[in-house]
Parts: structure tokens; C-alpha cells; sequence
């Protein structure tokens, strides 16, 4: 009991370190911000006349897959951040206080569902600025926010084993970006997967970006879902039992550098 | 029944693939004391504070500190210790207030009591006004005193300084000095370890010297540098290239093998008094004209040159990379 009211403590505390440093850091505060925006803007109005989505405007095509590619990269926080522990041998702090083992890792992943709620709240504003509607229940709205939040909790763990596996915060940069980039491209998230060569098609189909961007197109547009929505959450699941045990691992064994 | 030390430890090994960092390595510090663990980049040191602030676990030996087992009750040890090291390891992105009331909400202070040690720990390391500024607009020296009051936060009975000065200036490392001074007089135990021969004879009752993963010596400065023997003669040649010439003319007084590097040479002799002016006279006798000429008592460079055939302290360059 005194075990697991430390551990919500630990992590509460953490998880206010993790969020406070992003204000004092324009950087960050630029990429949770201006940048999404920035997408959404180039995305409708630059290539936006030049994508047909038939049965969508562009832009609500666009705002399901930008909000979910947005949300996955919020979880980047925790990789530079957990990196950056590393480099300055903040690690070695922590890891001799009587904390619980844990709430370092716990405490970021739940400090970056704040900035992705926050990230959220942004991205709706601009979308419904320029012509989103939502075309479904209320209902589905919250549950397609709730699935949208979960697949960035989910990707703050791979963020987490990203960051603590590699060499510094600009390798984890590196890292993160050249794997996860180009797989949220090759996805419906910005184009109907029809569109793309036959031979990249089967691949975009069974990327889990595309079933997670389509469940939440389904969730915010109201259109069939068929088993988009299951299969997003199970993918969401599959991804927290591999990466959190790999990144609680990973944890135990960093040595700082 | 006799008191547990603060630390001890029995047969401490540790390899990282094939290199052994640790062959064996047996420490006793008593409670209340300062125990310096001195030896150069590499010899060690650090993966013996890692062991034993329980970030490491040793592939075979045991350590106990502040009276438990250090990989069985790592929890407990966590409880009792506290860790400044050369890496300042503070939040640059939090003000000096916020990293000490994070660290205490860690320890589990409560949230009033870590807030009050805070201010506290602030005005003790002349951080009262800083406190409130973001860690990254510190200065080094600030750095490393933020970092020592945040491995005090829970008052701990027993302290590892990892290196605690390197890289700082004089003016800061004389301020660390003292303020480590006056925890060691409220009762901490601390355990530093030093490539700086000087801070070691400064604050550390007991020193063990470690070269290479092994205890190489161990003793108190005193009894260390009686090891080395007594007085040493140091002459300035005007001329560099005459040194064998000098050691020559010398023979007769030196108490064991001189020891000449260019211009420079070190003749150990058994009596101070008379020294000079002997020296003097053998060497105009000789005809070799001596630029500077003193008698002085041995320091813990010539304890480690005796003991493992190189000096102790690396070039600048050299140790900031081991550092990393």
C-alpha cells in the first residue's frame, strides 16, 4: 500500500519536472505548437487542391492523420528528455534515491499525455478554424480523442526505449525520425492509400498507422469502421506489453555515459 | 559489540567485457569519517561508487554501507546515502528551489518538509538568492554546490563525492572544501574519490590509493607519505643538460635513488639541517650553477610516483576525457 502510494508520488513528480521544462525550452514549446499547425496549414492549403479524397473535403481527410501523426510524435519529449538524463548523469541521481524504480519512466510517459492533450486542443482549434466538422456522435468524438490519446501514450514508450538506447538526445532525434517519419507517410494518413504505387499499397495498408488513422477518421467522421477501431486498440495495447517492459529493461542496464 | 563501519566492503569484483575495473578490492570506513579513494582516470574509483551507491552490481565480493548489504537491500542503502558527483547532476531546466524540492518529494520528505529543506540547503550553500533562477544560468562552481545540497536533502549519514571538484576553478573548489568540511565535523560519514593528491590530503582521514582495479596502499596522508621517506632536496639547474652531473656531485647525501627530469632534480635525504649548504658547496664545488635550491617534505604525488611508477595527476586534456 505505502509502496504504491510512493509510486503515484514518484510519478506525479516526475511527470511535473518532465512538463515544466517545456516552457523554459522554446524548442520544445515550438514543436508541441507552431509545428502541427504548420503541418495542417501546408497540408490543406498546399497540397490540399492537389489531393482527391473522394467523399472528404481535404480537410477533414487531413485532420485525423495529422492529429495522429502529431500525437505519436508527441512522445518524442520522453526520448530527448530521457537521453538527455542520461548524457548529464541526472540517471545516476535518481537511480540511487529511494524513488520508486519506475516513476522515472511512468512519470515522463504520463507528463507527455498532458502535452498531447494540450497538443490536441491546438490542433482541433486550427482544424475547425479552416472548415473541420466533426460528422459523428458525441460519443465518438470522446472515444476517438480517448484512442488518439492512448496511441500516444503508447508511442511515449517507444519513444522511451528510443531515448534510452541511444547515444545522446540528437541520436535519439535521429533515430526517431528516420523510422517513425517515414512510416506515418507510407499510411492513409495524408492520402487515400489507392493513390500510391501497387507495389507500396499492401505496405501502407498493413502499416498500423493506417488502421490507427482510419479508426479515428472513423471515430471524428462517423464513416464505417469496419475493424478499424479493435484493431487500433489492440495495436495501442501491443505496443505499450512490448515497449514498456523493453524500456523498463533498458532502464535497469543504462550506464551513464 | 563493536560499532558497524559506514562502509565496508570484501572482495569487490567487477569486468565490463575484458576489462577488469575492480580485482579485489577490500575498504573499511569507519563511521564519522573521511575516506578518500585516490587514483588516476580509470584506476577504478568510479565503478567502486557506483557499487556502492547501488547503481552497479559487483560481479562478485559484497558491500555493506551504512550497515546493509548493497545488492540484497539496495532499497534501504538508498535510503541512507547520498550522491554528488563530477557530473553536477542537476536539472538545468529547473530552478535551483525545484531540483532540491523535487529530490526531497524523492526521498519522500512530504511536500512542506521538502520545500523548508530546500530554502534551507539554499541559504547554507549561498544559494538563497540563485534559488529561484533556472539551474543553466549557474556557473560551475554554483553547479556543483547545488548538486552536493541535493545529496543532502535527507540528511544521509553517509556521502559519495565523485570527484567533487574536478574541472572547477580554485576559488570554487576551496568553497566545496570547506563546505565539505563542515559536514564531516556534523557527523557524516563521506567517501570521496580524488584524482587531486592535494584534496585527498585535505579532507580525507584515511586514503586508500587504487591503481588498475586494486588497492595499491592504504593509510592516513601521514603514514603514506612516511612511506615515501623523509626529506627531499629539490634543485632548479641554470643549465638543463647537467642534471646527471648534479645527481653525481650529490651522492654522498642523498638517502635514496635521486630522480632528475631536465633542469630539475629531487635528491631524498635523511636530514633536513645542513642539507642546503652542503648541497650548495658539492655543486660550486662541481661548478654547476643552480638556479633555485629548497628543502621540502614529500607530498601524495611522490607517495603515488613511489608507489606505481607514474604520476598520479593526467594532463588537463586527458582528464576530461576520462570524465566522460
Amino acid at each position: 500500500m505505502r509502496a504504491l502510494r510512493y509510486g503515484i508520488s514518484d510519478t506525479l513528480v516526475l511527470a511535473k519536472r518532465s512538463l515544466l521544462r517545456i516552457p523554459r525550452q522554446p524548442d520544445l514549446l515550438v514543436g508541441f505548437t507552431i509545428q502541427p499547425v504548420l503541418f495542417v496549414l501546408l497540408f490543406v492549403y498546399v497540397f490540399g487542391g492537389a489531393i482527391q479524397t473522394p467523399g472528404f473535403d481535404y480537410v477533414d481527410f487531413l485532420m485525423p492523420g495529422i492529429i495522429v501523426q502529431s500525437i505519436v510524435f508527441g512522445g518524442f519529449v520522453t526520448a530527448l528528455g530521457l537521453a538527455d538524463d542520461l548524457k548529464k548523469g541526472l540517471m545516476d541521481r535518481f537511480r540511487s534515491l529511494p524513488m520508486t524504480r519506475s516513476a522515472l519512466l511512468t512519470g515522463r510517459t504520463l507528463g507527455d499525455i498532458v502535452t498531447n492533450v494540450f497538443q490536441l486542443v491546438v490542433m482541433f482549434t486550427v482544424g475547425l478554424l479552416i472548415g473541420f466538422n466533426f460528422s459523428s456522435s458525441v460519443g465518438e468524438v470522446i472515444a476517438g480523442i480517448a484512442l488518439v490519446l492512448a496511441i500516444g501514450y503508447a508511442f511515449s514508450w517507444v519513444f522511451a526505449f528510443i531515448g534510452l538506447s541511444s547515444s545522446s538526445p540528437e541520436a535519439s532525434n535521429a533515430y526517431g525520425f528516420t523510422v517513425l517519419f517515414p512510416l506515418t507517410f507510407v499510411s492513409s494518413a495524408f492520402v487515400p492509400v489507392d493513390t500510391m504505387p501497387s507495389w507500396l499499397q499492401p505496405i501502407a495498408e498493413h502499416n498500423p498507422f493506417t488502421t490507427m488513422v482510419d479508426a479515428a477518421r472513423a471515430l471524428f467522421l462517423g464513416v464505417p469502421a469496419g475493424n478499424d477501431v479493435w484493431l487500433a486498440v489492440l495495436w495501442t495495447l501491443a505496443i505499450i506489453a512490448v515497449f514498456a517492459p523493453l524500456s523498463a529493461w533498458r532502464y535497469q542496464r543504462v550506464v551513464t555515459r | 559489540m563493536a560499532v558497524d563501519p559506514a562502509v565496508e566492503t570484501t572482495g569487490l569484483h567487477k569486468s565490463y567485457g575484458d576489462v577488469e575495473a575492480l580485482r579485489g578490492i577490500d575498504l573499511r570506513v569507519e563511521r564519522g569519517s573521511v575516506f578518500g579513494l585516490l587514483g588516476p582516470n580509470g584506476a577504478g574509483k568510479t565503478t567502486a561508487v557506483r557499487i556502492l551507491t547501488t547503481l552497479l552490481r559487483p560481479d562478485d565480493g559484497s558491500a555493506w554501507v551504512a550497515g546493509f548489504d548493497v545488492v540484497r537491500d539496495a532499497g534501504r542503502v538508498r535510503e541512507r546515502i547520498g550522491l554528488a558527483g563530477q557530473y553536477a547532476a542537476v536539472d538545468e531546466n529547473l530552478t535551483g528551489f525545484e531540483n532540491l524540492e523535487m529530490v526531497g518529494r524523492l526521498y519522500h520528505l512530504g511536500r512542506r518538509q521538502s520545500r523548508d529543506r530546500a530554502r534551507e540547503l539554499l541559504s547554507d550553500f549561498d544559494l538563497a538568492e540563485a534559488g529561484g533562477r533556472l539551474v543553466r544560468t549557474y556557473s560551475g562552481g554554483m553547479r556543483r554546490r547545488l548538486d552536493l545540497a541535493a545529496a543532502l536533502v535527507a540528511r544521509p549519514p553517509v556521502l559519495f563525492l565523485d570527484e567533487p571538484t574536478t574541472g572547477l576553478d580554485i576559488r570554487s573548489r576551496i568553497d566545496l572544501w570547506d563546505a565539505i568540511e563542515a559536514l564531516v565535523s556534523a557527523g557524516t560519514t563521506v567517501l570521496l574519490t580524488t584524482q587531486y593528491l592535494d584534496e585527498a590530503d585535505r579532507l580525507a582521514d584515511r586514503i586508500a590509493v587504487i591503481d588498475q582495479g586494486s588497492v595499491i596502499a592504504e593509510g592516513t596522508p601521514s603514514e603514506l607519505k612516511a612511506q615515501v621517506g623523509g626529506e627531499r632536496l629539490e634543485i632548479h639547474l641554470c643549465d638543463d643538460g647537467r642534471g646527471e652531473e648534479a645527481v653525481a656531485a650529490l651522492a654522498s647525501i642523498a638517502s635514496d635513488r635521486p630522480f632528475v627530469e631536465d633542469g630539475s632534480v629531487r635528491v631524498p635525504v635523511a636530514e633536513r639541517r645542513g642539507t642546503i649548504a652542503n648541497a650548495v658547496r658539492r655543486l660550486d664545488d662541481a661548478g654547476i650553477a643552480i638556479d633555485d635550491i629548497s628543502v621540502s617534505t614529500p607530498t601524495l604525488d611522490d607517495v603515488f610516483l613511489n608507489l606505481t611508477g607514474h604520476a598520479a595527476e593526467p594532463k588537463a586534456e586527458d582528464s576530461e576525457d576520462g570524465a566522460r
